[in-house]
């Protein structure tokens, strides 16, 4: 009899497994060195070409120059403002910014390139291989593998890139904190002319806001929960946190969870629909849609059983004996049911990611599909 | 060769490695990939009343309308829900709606800039500030949510390229959420559709201006929205079936018959298949799993 903690699965059966898993790996590699070897056919008519491997992402440039164009403009209150507008500069026209973009081409627009490039003139757009965003593909189809060989067994490789995973989320979440609340709100508030002039040029402020002290000596209290002696002091920013959020969401939840909710109950149980007829409007004149009227009544019964049903499941004060008994054990066949209505909704949801990472691995990095014609 | 040769079918079923179920997962969720992205074929869509109640909100409102999308949710949840953002602003733009995206999610800003590249970049009737402005990512969940309803510019004080409001001719006349003449949310969680209910919709309710709602959920969280609707919300696609219809509802609108649909268009009605495969995979692995609990039960028993 197996016990917490040890495996459901005896060793034999495991040891069988793991060789056939690596069979199967095995088999996955071959087929990708032959992937590599036979190559795809990109583009179309004259300009196919067989493009040996798989994951490229090509790119063509796109020169971009602006000229500056000043202006002056009446402000709101009718004063005169000069403006400086940029605008792209004409052919011939010395651009006074400039810059190259890389925009993503498909490999059929890659391999009409490469054919027209002897006749092409020296002033036509580059299209090449783009290796940054090639690596990007590469190392996200084998970040993808790396979490789904957890489906294995926990190894080195799912640990690097949980590892990843988390330090990357961590760096971007500090990094869009400091640049979305602590610059503009906290920086922004008490230091505006400072903050404009060296950390952001886009911000409008209307002066020193000493509100921003606030949050600033509720942050600096929370700070001191990482010293034993003080961090008492954290209790009162972690106070003021919870009590914000237990007075809105008090309201909020009364309002639109019970109030709304009880409001829509009381709904009439007989339903009469009328046909909606070609170029009209339903009206009470139009013939009476039976199978319409029938589902709705029954829809509603079935909301008024289901909440009185449920209630009486989850009212203890009562034993659940006789009619009290019979309508909390119907209210348990609705929760079950309203439970595996959730349950699959959560593996349709499982299933659509797992589809979204297998598109993305046979499309962008094998090219085993094409459904956006990009290879 | 079994090491329990004795061993009756259902009992080796029983102790079958775990594995071997991952991957019967993976093939039933591959084949049908390969399969649609081969032969670019996927199943019709009947759109149910939910998801028709989100198409008629967006269609019945006039030309030029002024549409607040709420992109929440991050690129964990894209694949489920990024085809809901991409069909609600290609609707949008069919509409020749005005479009303001936003987020309360910091992963959702890159994707508000992709998605509006994607559908409508190339569009030349909609300009930049004057059909569609990208407000970008504002911290605070339902802080936010709570100033959006009374003061809008004080919320989002500038565009994600630190364009001042003032200065983005469509955002004139806009002062608080109920100017909008709708609000989409695309919720992965907190902060999302169900909050915007709570802190964005039903507080216009008691002030007799009930704000149009529609929300796209993932398969998570579509059981919590479902209350809402009628009431609370015009319409909900639920996870990617729900995207699915949306889509096929949007692309009918879109294209004349046998004219053929932009692959990005029909991203959530190739998803279908797999959907099914897997399905019908995890039914039959329930129903076995059931057997075999019931027949070592009675054999349990007559032991």
């Amino acid at each position: 009899m197996s016990q917490l903690g040890t495996p459901m699965v005896d060793p034999a059966v495991e040891r069988r497994a793991n060789r056939m898993m690596m069979v199967i790996l095995a088999v996955v590699c071959a087929l990708l060195a032959l992937r590599a070897v036979v190559g795809s056919s990109v583009g179309s008519g004259d300009a196919a070409v067989t493009e040996h491997g798989f994951g490229l992402v090509y790119v063509q440039e796109a020169k971009k120059g602006f000229v500056a164009e000043d202006a002056k403009e009446k402000a709101a209150d009718g004063t005169e403002v000069e403006v400086r507008r940029w605008k792209p500069a004409a052919p011939g026209q010395t651009p006074e910014i400039s810059w190259t973009e890389w925009n993503e081409v498909t490999a059929g627009e890659w391999a009409a390139a490469q054919r027209a490039r002897a006749d092409a003139p020296a002033s036509a757009p580059l299209v090449t291989v783009s290796w940054p965003r090639t690596a990007g593909v590469w190392f996200a189809a084998l970040m993808t593998l790396a979490v789904l060989s957890f489906l294995w067994r926990d190894n080195p490789v799912y640990k690097l890139a949980e590892s990843v995973v988390v330090g990357v989320s961590a760096g971007y979440w500090m990094i869009v904190a400091t640049w979305d609340t602590l610059v503009p709100k906290l920086a922004g508030a008490l230091v505006p002319a400072w903050t404009k002039a060296h950390l952001m040029p886009s911000l409008e402020s209307a002066g020193v806001d000493w509100w921003g002290l606030v949050p600033l000596g509720l942050g600096m209290l929370l700070l001191c929960r990482l010293s034993a002696r003080v961090s008492w002091l954290g209790i009162f920013p972690l106070a003021f946190v919870v009590g914000t959020f237990a007075g809105l969401r008090f309201v909020q939840n009364i309002e639109s969870d019970l109030l709304a909710q009880v409001a829509t109950m009381f709904e009439p149980l007989v339903v009469v629909k009328h046909q909606v007829l070609a170029g009209a409007d339903a009206t009470a004149t139009a013939p009476i849609d039976w199978a319409g009227s029938i589902g709705a009544s029954l829809s509603a019964l079935l909301i008024l059983v289901g909440v009185l049903s449920v209630l009486a499941y989850f009212f203890f004060s009562l034993e659940h004996k006789g009619a009290v008994g019979g309508a909390a054990r119907v209210g348990i066949w609705y929760l079950m049911i309203t439970f595996g209505a959730s349950f699959g909704f959560t593996v349709m949801g499982r299933i659509a990611l797992l589809a979204a990472r297998l598109e993305f691995l046979f499309d962008d990095w094998l090219w085993l599909i094409d459904p956006s014609g990009k290879h | 060769m079994s090491d329990r040769p004795n061993e009756s079918f259902l009992a080796r079923l029983d102790r079958i490695d775990r594995r071997w179920i991952f991957l019967m997962m993976a093939i039933a969720v591959a084949g049908p990939i390969i399969w649609v992205g081969v032969t670019g074929r996927t199943f019709p869509e009947t759109a149910t009343p939910a998801v028709q109640g989100a198409f008629d909100a967006i269609e019945r409102l006039p030309e030029g309308s002024k549409v607040l999308v709420s992109f929440d949710f991050d690129p964990a949840s894209a694949g489920e829900l990024q085809p809901m953002a991409t069909g609600f602003i290609h609707h949008c733009q069919l509409r020749k709606h005005r479009i303001y995206a936003m987020t309360l999610w910091a992963p959702g800003s890159p994707l508000i800039g992709a998605t509006l590249a994607d559908v409508i970049g190339n569009d030349p009737s909609y300009r930049y500030g004057e059909n569609f402005v990208d407000l970008g990512f504002q911290a605070g969940n339902e802080g936010v949510m709570k100033q959006v309803g009374v003061d809008f510019p004080k919320a989002f004080p500038n565009d994600s390229k630190g364009t001042p409001l003032a200065r983005i001719p469509m955002m004139q006349g806009i002062t608080r959420l109920s100017d909008f003449d709708i609000l989409i949310s695309v919720s992965a969680g907190y902060p999302g559709g169900k909050e915007w209910v709570q802190y964005g919709v039903s507080p216009t309710l008691t002030q007799g201006h009930r704000l149009p709602f529609v929300a796209g959920s993932t398969g998570v969280q579509t059981p919590q929205m479902i209350p809402y609707y009628p009431v609370q919300m015009s319409g909900i696609l639920g996870a990617i079936k729900g995207a699915a219809e949306y889509e096929s509802l949007v692309n009918a609108k879109a294209t004349a018959p046998g004219e053929t649909v932009p692959a990005k268009y029909q991203e959530a009605q190739r998803r279908m298949a797999p959907q099914l495969f897997g399905h019908s995979l995890m039914v039959g692995l329930i129903l076995v799993g059931n057997v075999i609990f019931f027949a070592g039960r009675r054999k349990g028993a007559a032991e």
